[in-house]
């Protein structure tokens, strides 16, 4: 089989670059979908032989990271009538920059960790780091509610890259789809209701509660 | 047996989910809670062997966090009944069930012999938990509910990236990627040092945020304030105890591999921080509720500095996990009532609770005395031997920031409470008819009644066990 890992790996990376870029939510929302898909496919690159597990795993993934949530997440978007990521509390250009510094060390750093002989010199490493770093780096500048998901669902993906390498300990990805489910679903309904409250999905309207000196 | 506690709470919350009347509902949560307790104390005096291929089981530390966590659990019940009869405008059926399912996911998280079980579980804490703070359905506690989830599934997030750091070293040095917690502390030695300190930092930072150690405390001030008392007394006493427990469990491994001291100094480093911060925002606080929440991440902070300091300090946290989380129960749960009976939790308007609910006030002042540890509350007893601990090891720096932090918390904190106890109550206040009830006092009594118990003799039971425990930390 060919490597598929590496060049999947790379459009993640640039997929990130997008979504830092970007004000317009539903196309970050589209790439998450998209990040989610080509994760779904890794495991592929991995176990060579089709168990049953490999299949669910495949498509497990994809669904619920490739549609479901992004569907959702869609859904509430249309539902409030907004469109852009306006005014995040740090610029679309250095927050673009920071990623690159960041995915760039990354690369850089993973050279340096003592991995497994099978694992030196692959993407997984600096791919999944970049991309937790990524995915933290929105889910702190942005204001939106939405936003924020999106950032956390790469932080879930630049994890779910890493639990790859462990492919063997059955337990990783179950814990990794459950929270996803779960954790989503349960984000969905509060989005849900901060939006009917609040008409907006502006985490800045979330400033009663601060202490007054 | 092991099984049974967790099933019946399960099964209690699948009953609860079912029972047709607001009314009664509460009473199934108490029974569930009274049986877990029993099944606890029956469990923790003799000792069951471990089920499901071992990845449940019964360590005489956890024996202790879960016996804490049972009681406190049952103590909330009661008032609960109470407190939904107050407030049975609003439906509470998903407030009774997310109960008992927080009991299901705490339970397991003390019994898991596997770190990711131990990780699916805190997850589930997380989840019902913001469930359960959601329970007033007005903005605020939206807005708290939100911070909450996004702080909190971060700080997850973080603790299974550390739990896959783990996997890793345990995959380059044994060869085999396993993550059963026996086993891990087993062959210690042999894992891949530097993949242990980071899953370390990466651990401590997930289960610290669950904590609420400073810096990652933010979440917390709004989600106590926000929530009901009874939610609060859960948090502060139940939640933050069990990820305490939690990150202990990795600290063993750490210890075992070898890493004890990096671990250590990363502990006092985040007691002392938590501390200090804590007392910052004590001093001149306004809201009661906020100050107590300000209090939890001092107690963490505690925690930390204790096991961080080890010795004779490692058997004073333990038992000031036990202190904690009863007195902060029955600070919550007083303070709970106070804030139904004044309807503001703020000082502006809450003077002279004393006069005005005369059980709950005394309660609540009595409570501030215990938890800023003053004979005869067992929370003195175990800040004292956490203070001794660290004088016997010569940190006399840290014993010296210890105590200065212990004082300014003492002033902060007895402003703000004496303000609140002291004085007439408002005439015009809306909640003038609220009135005291046994369901909502007596479950206070009994657990400061346990403080006290603490405070001036220790069952030779428990002190054996809590022993055995601190031998398991390596202290």
């Amino acid at each position: 089989m060919p490597n598929i890992a590496d060049p999947i790996l790379i459009v993640l990376l640039l997929t990130n670059f997008f979504i830092l870029g970007t004000a317009n939510l539903r196309a970050s929302i589209r790439a998450v979908a998209l990040q989610g898909i080509l994760l779904s496919i890794l495991p592929l690159q991995i176990e060579s032989q089709a168990t049953i597990r490999l299949v669910l795993l495949v498509l497990v993934t994809m669904v619920i990271k490739g549609f479901l949530i992004p569907m959702m997440l869609l859904k509430a978007l249309r539902d409030v009538h907004i469109r852009h990521e306006i005014e995040p509390y740090l610029g679309f250009v250095p927050s673009l920059l920071l990623c690159v510094a960041g995915t760039g060390l990354a690369l850089l750093f993973s050279d340096h960790l003592p991995l497994a002989a099978a694992d030196r010199g692959s993407m997984f490493v600096p791919a999944s780091l970049a991309t937790l770093l990524a995915g933290f780096l929105v889910l702190t500048t942005r204001r939106k509610a939405i936003s924020q998901v999106t950032g956390y669902l790469m932080l879930e993906n630049g994890i779910y890259v890493f639990g790859l390498l462990l492919y063997q300990a059955m337990v990783v990805e179950v814990g990794i789809l459950l929270d996803l489910l779960v954790g989503i679903f349960v984000m969905g309904i509060v989005l849900n209701h901060i939006q009917r409250e609040f008409s907006s999905l502006d985490t800045e309207r979330l400033s009663r509660l601060r202490e007054e000196r | 047996m092991i099984l049974a506690l967790v099933v019946v709470p399960l099964v209690g919350a699948l009953v609860t989910f079912l029972v047709p009347k607001d009314s009664v509902r509460p009473w199934f949560v108490a029974v569930a809670a009274a049986i877990h307790t029993a099944i606890t104390f029956t469990a923790a005096a003799t000792s069951p062997s471990g089920t499901l291929a071992d990845w449940l089981g019964l360590d005489a530390f956890g024996r202790v966090v879960l016996m804490v966590v049972s009681s406190l659990f049952l103590v909330c019940a009661v008032y609960s009944i109470g407190y939904l009869r107050v407030r049975a405008e609003r439906p509470n059926r998903i407030f009774c069930t997310s109960l008992l399912i927080f009991l299901t996911t705490t339970t397991t998280v003390i019994l898991a012999q596997h770190l990711t079980v131990m990780w699916v579980a805190m997850e589930g804490t997380t989840l019902t938990t913001a469930l359960l703070l959601y329970f007033n359905q007005n903005r605020r506690s939206l807005e708290a509910t939100w911070k909450y989830l996004m702080i909190g599934s971060v700080g997850i997030a973080l603790a299974l990236l550390g739990t896959l750091f783990m996997a890793y070293a345990a995959l380059i040095g044994l060869g085999d990627p396993t993550l059963v917690f026996p086993d891990l502390v087993r062959r210690a030695s042999h894992l891949s040092q530097p993949w242990v300190r980071a899953a370390f930092v990466f651990l401590f930072v997930g289960y610290g945020t669950k904590m609420g150690l400073a810096p990652m405390h933010t979440w917390k001030p709004d989600a106590y304030g926000e929530a009901p008392g009874v939610v609060g007394a859960l948090l502060a006493g139940g939640l933050t105890s069990c990820a305490f427990f939690a990150l202990m469990r990795i600290y063993m491994i750490v210890v075992a591999a070898g890493q004890g001291d990096f671990a250590r100094e990363l502990l006092v480093a985040f007691g002392l921080v938590s501390m200090g911060t804590a007392a910052a925002l004590m001093v001149r606080q306004r809201d009661f509720k906020r100050l107590l929440a300000y209090s939890s991440v001092e107690h963490m902070g505690i925690l930390a500095l204790g096991i961080g300091i080890g010795g004779l300090a490692t058997y004073g946290a333990l038992l000031h996990i036990i202190n904690n989380a009863l007195t902060k129960a029955a600070l919550f749960l007083a303070a709970g009532n106070i804030h139904r009976a004044f309807k503001s939790k703020r000082l502006e308007d809450v003077t002279g609770a004393m006069r005005r609910l005369p059980v709950s006030g005394g309660l609540f002042l009595a409570g501030f005395f215990a938890i800023t540890g003053s004979p005869p509350f067992g929370p003195f007893i175990s800040e004292l031997l956490i203070l001794i601990g660290a004088v016997n090891a010569h940190r006399y720096g840290i014993a010296a920031a210890y105590l200065t932090l212990l004082f300014i918390v003492f002033v902060g904190m007895g402003h703000t409470v004496l303000a609140v106890v002291q004085g007439t109550p408002p005439e015009d206040a809306e909640g003038i008819h609220y009135r005291e009830s046994l369901l909502k006092t007596l479950p206070i009594v009994a657990s400061l009644a346990v403080v006290v118990l603490m405070g001036v003799w220790i069952p030779a039971p428990l002190a054996r066990l809590l022993h055995e425990a601190v031998r398991l930390l390596g202290g």
